[in-house]
């Protein structure tokens, strides 16, 4: 039984990089200042797990968590 | 302060834990070894030029200063040799510190987000062709004279709403800024000056004939009291998008083909497998990063254990991060579809380059277009590579012979 996922982005570290979105646009959305938040409740799809994966391993601020619910 | 009339004396490095140089030839023409020996002796290490400068070594004692706004200050950018007053509004946000950075970064930043570059990205690709259209029949170029250059350079003067044909000039101020002005004050101010006459020429016309580019932009915002912003504010901030904007990625696109003329097994999957250019780009960014920073030590300090003094320099440089073998397995090696990449190419913290989105949109349309018109090339045997000095590196004379091998 694999666990649900969601993403979390702190806006504290955020340094609007946006490789997140760039990686996976499905799960990010950026705002006016090109600054991240994670789309909707965070919950990722199913199917989309490794690019949640993908966009925390490649955020230089540290600033994603990928939860396991 | 030091006496600015004297350029300090460069002797050639001959220890380079306790001596280093990032002006030193042997620096500039290949400084991977070096930043792999002072990697082994201490993750932060000191020299007595540049009146007193250290070098974190690792990508941890880099994070560390980049996150530390209370210790490392930005109002000096670059190491030099001089250390003048502090000029007000020198080119915020990148010389400003907490509180006044923040308001001063939000300005810059929604004309440069992923989606306003993907508005530019046509005009981008047209340039690309354009450039190549003007040496693809020669059989031979210097990609970075012809090429790379001229990519970055029309790009902000596009967005500035300045000539494209002014190129040559805004090169040659840049040059005396980032190369020069380590060594020679008289320089660096001398451009900073006909910068300012240029910029405040184009202000002056904008008064009376408002214009959708980003001098008007900048000329119409207001700070967090709704006022407008000073003209020395808007003169600085133009400075800091015409300097930052040129050389930095000339270099990225410069060491990226450089790179691809001497791999062609990267060359052909990347022909092969043209989806991969964007995750490539950004291991071109770790492998060669152009950008090192600087930063002052105001307050004493203690970096990966490593004590440091406030008064001293800090060369910030996020190409040897990442390089660090800790961080990146195979640093050394390109390549280029490493799925974990937390490079450090355009800064990390609070000041994490205005125009990363700029420059990576930049990056991807020169390399897919140079690659979809010259699948073949390499470096030309009976040519030089010269790499700029200091504070940005890349290739300042690539030459190419095009088409396949005989």
């Amino acid at each position: 039984m694999t666990e649900r996922l969601r993403v979390h982005v702190d806006p504290d570290k955020c340094q609007g990089h946006a490789r997140c979105k760039a990686l996976a646009p499905e799960l990010f959305e950026l705002d006016e200042y090109g600054n991240a938040h994670e789309a909707g409740d965070g919950i990722v799809p199913p199917g989309l797990e490794d690019k949640a994966w993908l966009a925390k391993s490649n955020c230089p601020e540290i600033a994603i968590d990928v939860i396991e619910e | 302060m030091s006496d600015v009339s004297q350029p300090a004396a460069h002797p050639p490095v001959t220890d380079w834990v306790n001596d280093f140089d990032h002006t030193d030839p042997q620096w500039t023409d290949d400084p991977f070894p070096i930043w792999e020996e002072l990697r082994a002796a201490s993750p932060v290490v000191h020299t007595e030029r540049f009146l007193g400068c250290y070098l974190p070594t690792t990508y941890e004692a880099v994070r560390e200063i980049a996150n530390d706004t209370e210790h490392f200050s930005s109002r000096r950018v670059m190491v030099r040799d001089v250390r003048p007053e502090i000029a007000r509004n020198a080119a915020p946000p990148i010389t400003s510190d907490p509180p006044v950075h923040k308001p001063a970064k939000q300005l810059l930043l929604p004309p440069f987000t992923p989606d306003a570059m993907k508005k530019l990205e046509p005009r981008m690709r047209a340039i690309c062709n354009e450039l190549i259209d003007s040496f693809i029949a020669d059989g031979e170029v210097d990609a970075a004279a012809r090429y790379s250059k001229y990519i970055p350079v029309q790009a902000i003067a596009h967005m500035l709403g300045i000539p494209e044909s002014d190129s040559d000039l805004f090169i040659n101020w840049i040059h005396m800024i980032l190369e020069l002005g380590i060594k020679d004050e008289s320089k660096l101010l001398q451009a900073v000056q006909e910068m300012s006459a240029y910029f405040a020429a184009h202000i002056e016309a904008r008064r009376t004939k408002p214009t959708d580019d980003l001098i008007s932009y900048l000329m119409n915002a207001k700070d967090k009291e709704g006022n407008p912003l000073e003209d020395s504010h808007v003169l600085g901030s133009l400075r800091l998008l015409l300097i930052a904007g040129i050389d930095t990625t000339w270099s990225a696109i410069g060491s990226s083909l450089w790179h691809l003329a001497r791999t062609p097994a990267d060359r052909e999957r990347l022909i092969a497998e043209p989806g991969l250019i964007p995750t490539a780009v950004e291991e071109l960014l770790r492998a060669y990063s152009p950008v090192t920073m600087a930063r002052e030590v105001v307050k004493d300090a203690t970096i990966s254990g490593c004590p440091v003094k406030a008064g001293n320099m800090v060369l910030l440089s996020f190409p040897a991060a990442n390089r660090d073998p800790k961080m990146f397995p195979d640093a050394d090696k390109v390549v280029i579809d490493r799925r974990e990449n937390r490079h450090a190419a355009f800064g990390l913290g609070i000041h994490r380059c205005v125009g990363s989105n700029l420059a990576r949109m930049e990056m991807q349309v020169a390399l897919e277009e140079w690659l979809k018109r010259i699948p073949d090339f390499r470096l030309d045997p009976a040519g030089i590579v010269t790499w700029s000095q200091g504070t940005v590196r890349g290739p300042r004379q690539l030459p190419f012979l095009l088409g396949k091998a005989m």
